[in-house]
C-alpha cells in the first residue's frame, strides 16, 4: 500500500484502527522521496533521522492512547520557518549555515500536535519570487511537468505535497506564495487572515503582509492543519485574540443560500483561455451546489500590483538590514573596513532578485520620495481593504482564478521581473487587505497542467472558505488526477 | 556685534524598568558582555518585538510632569541605518506620532523664572555598545544595552544661554529622578544630552545656522561645550566666515568642539511605521490612572516648603534638589517643629559633611531623629549652639544619638547661676586693667570678658546667662 499517497484524515483513521504505524508512514514517505526527489527537488534539507525518531515516539504515544490531531503525520516545513538546532536558510546564501536557537511558534504547535517533520522545503530566496527559481539551492521542478516551474515562493512545499513527498506542508504567503504554487501544482493551499497564525519565527519578508498557511491534498486536511496552526500568540504583537472555531465542522456542508461574488476586475484580457474556461466551469459547479452568483466590483484592483511592489520591498529593505555579517550568517572575507564588510557580505550573500527589491524598497522610503511612494501606497492599500469590506456586505465569498496562466517554463520569466510579478496579480489583494484566501484545484489544461480557483472571504472567515472549497471539491465535476512521476 | 544665543536640547533618558522594551532581558548595568541578550536583542531572523507596558507608563509620567499632551494613538517607527551596535539594522523609535507633545518646564534664570518648551517626548530602544581593542584592529559588540528603554525629550529652541541650558538639564534630571523612572547617572549614560546651538544678532527673528553638539557627559561639560561653541560661532561671524551646519563632538580634555566626520552623519533614516508593532492606544482611564500615581514634583515641593515652612526660596531649592534630602528634612521638621533651624542644620552641617565624602543623604550616619533631638536639646538650653557644632560632628563620625555624645563628653551647658557668678567674679578679679578700661568707656571690651568666661567653662556656659551676668557685674 502506498501510504504516502493518503491524506491526513485517511492516515489518522488507519492509525486509530491500528492498521498502520507512524514509522510505516514515515518510511513510506521517505521511500517516495528517494524515488522522486531527484526529479523534483522539493527539499533543501531532509530530516530523515529526526523524522524516524519522531515517528517512533509517535507510535509510543499511539500505544498509550494519547493520539493528537497530527500524531505520526509527515509534514514538510518551508525553510523560512525557524527550527531549533536545524539549519534554516530562507533559500539564501547569506543564511546557508544559520542554525536558529528557537522554534517558530507554528513549529512548536505542529510538534505538540504530534507532527513528524520530514524536512525543510525549497523556496525563492527570502520568499521573493513566484517560481522558486531564485533559491540559492537551485530550482524546484513542477511534478506535472519537470520542465516547468512549480510557482513560488513556497514551491518546494507545494511540490512536496503534489509529489507525495509528505502528507501536508507549511508555506508562507506574502503576495500569493502559498495559493499560486498550490494552483500550479494541483493541491490545496490556504493563506489565513493576517494575525490568525503566529509569525513568530517566520523569517520576515514583508511583515505587514506575511502569513503562514498549509498545503494539503484536500480541503478536509486543510481544516485539520488550520485547527493546529490558528490562534493567538503573545510573542507576536500583530497576532489577534479572536476565537478559533473547529474548522473541521465546515467540511461537508452545503451552500444553500450562499452568495458567491464574482469581481469583474479579475476577469480580464490576458488570462489564459484554458484558465478562463476552467474557472467558468467552477462558477457553474458552485451554482449547482446551491449558491447564487452575484457580480461585484473591487474597483481598486488595478493598483494592487503597484501598491504591493512598493510596500513589500519597502518593508523588506528594512527587514533584511539585519543580514550584515556582524552576528550570524555569511560574512564576506577580506574586507578592509566596516563599510566594505557590509558591502561585500551583502553583495555576495544576496541574489539578484533580493537585491533588486532591497533597492526598490530603499528608494521608496528615502527622503523626498516617501510621500509619493510608501505614503501613497499605504493610502491606496486602505482603499483596497475598503473595496473588500463593501464586497463582503454583498456576498459570502469571492471567487477568482488563482493565477492568470498554468505553470510556465523554467527560465521563461527570469529575465523579465515585471512578467514574473504579474503571476501574482490575483493573489496580492488578499495580502494587502489582510483577508484569508484558499486555492483549490479546478481542472487541467489540455497539456495536463493543473489550474486553481481562488476563494476569498472576510477577516477571520476561514470557515467559509473551507465550506465553499469542500462543497466544490466534493461535487462530481472536479477531475482527480495524479502527476505521472 | 551683540549676539543672542539660541539653544535647543535633546535628552535621552534610560528608563528604570526591570526588563527591556521589546523582550524579557534584564536591563541591569554592568553585567558580563552579552549576558543580557536574547534572539530579539540579537536581531535574529523571524523574532518579533513585544512592547513592555511599563515603558509606556514611565514615559507617560514624564509627559504629565512636563505638561505635555499625550497622543491617544502613538506609533513606533523604524529608523534605518547600519552600525554594528544596531543588530536589526534599524532602531525602533517613534517618528510621526510620538507619545507626547507640546509641553514645557519652568527654569530659574537671572531675570526670574522662564518657560522652556518641550517639543515632544517619544519612546525608543537603546543601541548596543562597541568595545574597541586598544592593541589590535578589532572591535567587539556588547548587546546588553540593546533594547534598554529610552525616552527622548526634545526641547524647543527656547534656551538663551549655556547657563540656562545647564539649569534646564538640572530641572529635567530632577523631575526624572523624582518620578523614579530614571537613575539619572550621566557617567553610565542613563541621562545623555545633545545640544543644537546657533547665534543671531540680537533682535533678528530668523535663526542662525546651527551646529549639533554631542559627547558631553556632565552638566558642567554641556555648559562648557556650549560656551566654547558660542564663542567659536561669534568668532566666525565676526570674521566674515560661514557657520557650517554639522555635528560636532566635545573634546573634554582639549576643551574644544571638533566636527564629526561627515560620512558618519550623512544618514537618510527612511523612517516608516514598524509593521511588527501595533499603535499604542492610550485612553483617558489609563492617563487618569498614571496621574493618580504621580508623586509631588520638585517645583510644587519647593513652593510648599516656602509656604508651609516659611523658609527662603534658596533653602527650599537646596532641600528639594534631591527627593531623599527633602524627605529627610521634612522628617526632621516633623520631629522638632523648627523648620528654619532644621533647614540651617541640614544645609549647613549635614550637607557639608556629606559633600566632603561625596555621599548621598541615604548614606547619612545622622538620622533625622538624632538631628531633631539635637535641635531640641539646643532649644531646651541643654547645649549651646556652639557646642552643638561639636556634637553634630561627633554624631556624623560615630552615628551616635546626641544625648550619648553630650553625656560621654560632659558637654551639658552650665545654667547654674551660682556657679556662673563664681566664674564671672574670678574673671573680673583677674583682669583689673580691662575692668578699668571698660568702665572708662571702652565698651568693646565686653566681648573680651565673654570670651574669658567661655574659655574658663570650655564653652559650656549658657551664653545668654553669661551676657546678663556680665552686664550686671561690670557696671
Amino acid at each position: 500500500m502506498e501510504l504516502y499517497r493518503l491524506t491526513i484524515h485517511a492516515l489518522q483513521e488507519k492509525i486509530r484502527n491500528g492498521e498502520v504505524s507512524a514509522l510505516q508512514i514515515a518510511e513510506s514517505v521517505f521511500s517516495r522521496i528517494d524515488a522522486v526527489e531527484g526529479l523534483v527537488h522539493s527539499y533543501i534539507r531532509l530530516m530523515k533521522e529526526e523524522a524516524l525518531e519522531a515517528a517512533a515516539r509517535a507510535d509510543e504515544t499511539i500505544k498509550k492512547g494519547g493520539i493528537q490531531p497530527l500524531t505520526g503525520i509527515p509534514i514538510a516545513l518551508k525553510d523560512i520557518v525557524c527550527t531549533r538546532g536545524i539549519p534554516t536558510t530562507c533559500g539564501s546564501h547569506i543564511l546557508h549555515q544559520f542554525v536558529p536557537p528557537y522554534n517558530a511558534t507554528v513549529v512548536e504547535k505542529l510538534a505538540a500536535a504530534g507532527a513528524v517533520f520530514v524536512g525543510k522545503t525549497n523556496m525563492d530566496e527570502f520568499a521573493m519570487g513566484s517560481s522558486t527559481e531564485t533559491s540559492y539551492f537551485g530550482p524546484t521542478r513542477n511534478p506535472w511537468d519537470p520542465e516547468r516551474i512549480p510557482g513560488g515562493s513556497s514551491g518546494g512545499s507545494a511540490t512536496a505535497v503534489a509529489a507525495d513527498e509528505c502528507i501536508a506542508s507549511i508555506g508562507s504567503d506574502t503576495g500569493g506564495s502559498i495559493r499560486q504554487p498550490a494552483a500550479l501544482c494541483g493541491v490545496v493551499g490556504m493563506k489565513p487572515t493576517y494575525g490568525r497564525v503566529s509569525r513568530f519565527g517566520l523569517i520576515a519578508f514583508a511583515s505587514s503582509l506575511d502569513q503562514i498557511g498549509p498545503f494539503t491534498k484536500d480541503v478536509e486536511d486543510c481544516a485539520i492543519m488550520m485547527n493546529v496552526l490558528a490562534g493567538y500568540d503573545p510573542k507576536e504583537s500583530t497576532s489577534v485574540k479572536a476565537e478559533v472555531p473547529d474548522y473541521r465542522r465546515f467540511i461537508g456542508r452545503d451552500l444553500q443560500g450562499w452568495k458567491i461574488g464574482i469581481p469583474k476586475e479579475y476577469f480580464i484580457d490576458g488570462i489564459d483561455p484554458e484558465v478562463s474556461a476552467a474557472v467558468a466551469k467552477t462558477i457553474e459547479t458552485v451554482r449547482q451546489c446551491g449558491a447564487s452568483i452575484v457580480e461585484i466590483s473591487l474597483q481598486h484592483t488595478k493598483y494592487c500590483v503597484a501598491v504591493y511592489y512598493i510596500i513589500a520591498p519597502a518593508e523588506a529593505s528594512s527587514n533584511l538590514a539585519r543580514y550584515d555579517g556582524v552576528r550570524y550568517g555569511f560574512r564576506a572575507a577580506d574586507a578592509r573596513d566596516l563599510s566594505e564588510m557590509y558591502q561585500k557580505t551583502r553583495r555576495q550573500g544576496f541574489g539578484a532578485e533580493v537585491k533588486r527589491r532591497i533597492m526598490i524598497g530603499t528608494y521608496a522610503l528615502s527622503a523626498g520620495y516617501y510621500d509619493a511612494y510608501y505614503g501613497k501606497a499605504s493610502q491606496v492599500r486602505a482603499l483596497i481593504r475598503r473595496d473588500f469590506d463593501e464586497a463582503f456586505a454583498q456576498c459570502d465569498v469571492i471567487l477568482t482564478p488563482t493565477t492568470p496562466t498554468p505553470a510556465f517554463k523554467i527560465g521563461e520569466k527570469t529575465d523579465d521581473p515585471l512578467q514574473m510579478y504579474l503571476s501574482d496579480i490575483f493573489t496580492i489583494s488578499a495580502n494587502l487587505a489582510g483577508i484569508p484566501g484558499i486555492s483549490v484545484p479546478c481542472g487541467f489544461s489540455a497539456s495536463g497542467l493543473p489550474i486553481g480557483v481562488q476563494f476569498l472571504a472576510g477577516h477571520f472567515e476561514e470557515g467559509k472558505l473551507l465550506q465553499v472549497a469542500s462543497a466544490y471539491e466534493k461535487s462530481a465535476a472536479v477531475e482527480k488526477r495524479r502527476p505521472a512521476l | 556685534m551683540d549676539f543672542e544665543t539660541v539653544i535647543g536640547l535633546e535628552v535621552h533618558a534610560q528608563l528604570l524598568t526591570d526588563t527591556k522594551i521589546f523582550c524579557n532581558c534584564s536591563t541591569q548595568f554592568g553585567a558580563a558582555p552579552n549576558s543580557h541578550a536574547c534572539p530579539v536583542c540579537l536581531g535574529m531572523p523571524g523574532v518579533l518585538p513585544v512592547l513592555n507596558k511599563k515603558v509606556v507608563e514611565y514615559a507617560m509620567k514624564m509627559a504629565l510632569a512636563t505638561h505635555c499632551t499625550i497622543n491617544g494613538q502613538n506609533v513606533f517607527a523604524r529608523k534605518n541605518y547600519f552600525y554594528p551596535d544596531l543588530p536589526k539594522g534599524y532602531q525602533i523609535s517613534q517618528f510621526a506620532y510620538p507619545l507626547a507633545e507640546h509641553g514645557y518646564i519652568m527654569i530659574e534664570t537671572g531675570e526670574g523664572p522662564r518657560k522652556i518648551g518641550i517639543t515632544r517626548i517619544h519612546m525608543e530602544e537603546d543601541a548596543g555598545k562597541l568595545i574597541h581593542d586598544d592593541h589590535n584592529p578589532v572591535s567587539y559588540v556588547d548587546l546588553n544595552r540593546t533594547g534598554v528603554p529610552l525616552i527622548e525629550i526634545v526641547g524647543e529652541p527656547d534656551i538663551r544661554s549655556p547657563e540656562e541650558a545647564a539649569e534646564y538639564l538640572r530641572r529635567l534630571h530632577e523631575i526624572l529622578v523624582y518620578l523614579d523612572i530614571c537613575d539619572g547617572n550621566m557617567e553610565e549614560g542613563s541621562f545623555r544630552c545633545d545640544a543644537n546651538v546657533s547665534i543671531r544678532p540680537r533682535g533678528q527673528k530668523e535663526f542662525g545656522t546651527r551646529t549639533e553638539l554631542k559627547n558631553m557627559n556632565s552638566f558642567r561639560n554641556v555648559q562648557r561645550a556650549l560656551e566654547y561653541e558660542v564663542r567659536r560661532q561669534q568668532y566666525l561671524v565676526e570674521n566674515g566666515e560661514k557657520i557650517v551646519q554639522e555635528t560636532r563632538l566635545w573634546d573634554d580634555a582639549q576643551g574644544v568642539t571638533n566636527p564629526m566626520r561627515s560620512k558618519e552623519e550623512a544618514h537618510d533614516y527612511r523612517y516608516f511605521p514598524d509593521p511588527d508593532l501595533v499603535p499604542v492606544v492610550v485612553d483617558e482611564a489609563w492617563v487618569a490612572d498614571i496621574c493618580a500615581g504621580m508623586p509631588e514634583l520638585p517645583q510644587a515641593k519647593r513652593e510648599r516648603f516656602v509656604n508651609d515652612y516659611q523658609i527662603p526660596a534658596y533653602d527650599a531649592g537646596v532641600l528639594t534638589a534631591d527627593k531623599a534630602l527633602a524627605e529627610y528634612y521634612e522628617e526632621v521638621v516633623k520631629l522638632c517643629g523648627k523648620p528654619k533651624i532644621a533647614s540651617n542644620w541640614v544645609m549647613g552641617d549635614v550637607l557639608k559633611f556629606l559633600n566632603e565624602e561625596k555621599k548621598s543623604i541615604r548614606e547619612c550616619p545622622v538620622s533625622a531623629k538624632s538631628l531633631a533631638d539635637m535641635i531640641g536639646l539646643i532649644e531646651q538650653g541643654t547645649i549651646s549652639g556652639k557646642i552643638a557644632k561639636e556634637v553634630i560632628a561627633d554624631m556624623y563620625a560615630t552615628g551616635k544619638p546626641p544625648q550619648d555624645i553630650i553625656k560621654e563628653k560632659g558637654l551639658v551647658q552650665i545654667t547654674d547661676e551660682g556657679e556662673l557668678v563664681k566664674t564671672v567674679t574670678a574673671i573680673i578679679a583677674a583682669n583689673p586693667k580691662q575692668l578699668a578700661d571698660y568702665r572708662g568707656g571702652k565698651e568693646k571690651l565686653f566681648g573680651f570678658f565673654v570670651g574669658q568666661v567661655m574659655k574658663a567653662t570650655q564653652g559650656k556656659a549658657n551664653p545668654q546667662m553669661v551676657n546678663d551676668l556680665l552686664k550686671k557685674m561690670l557696671a
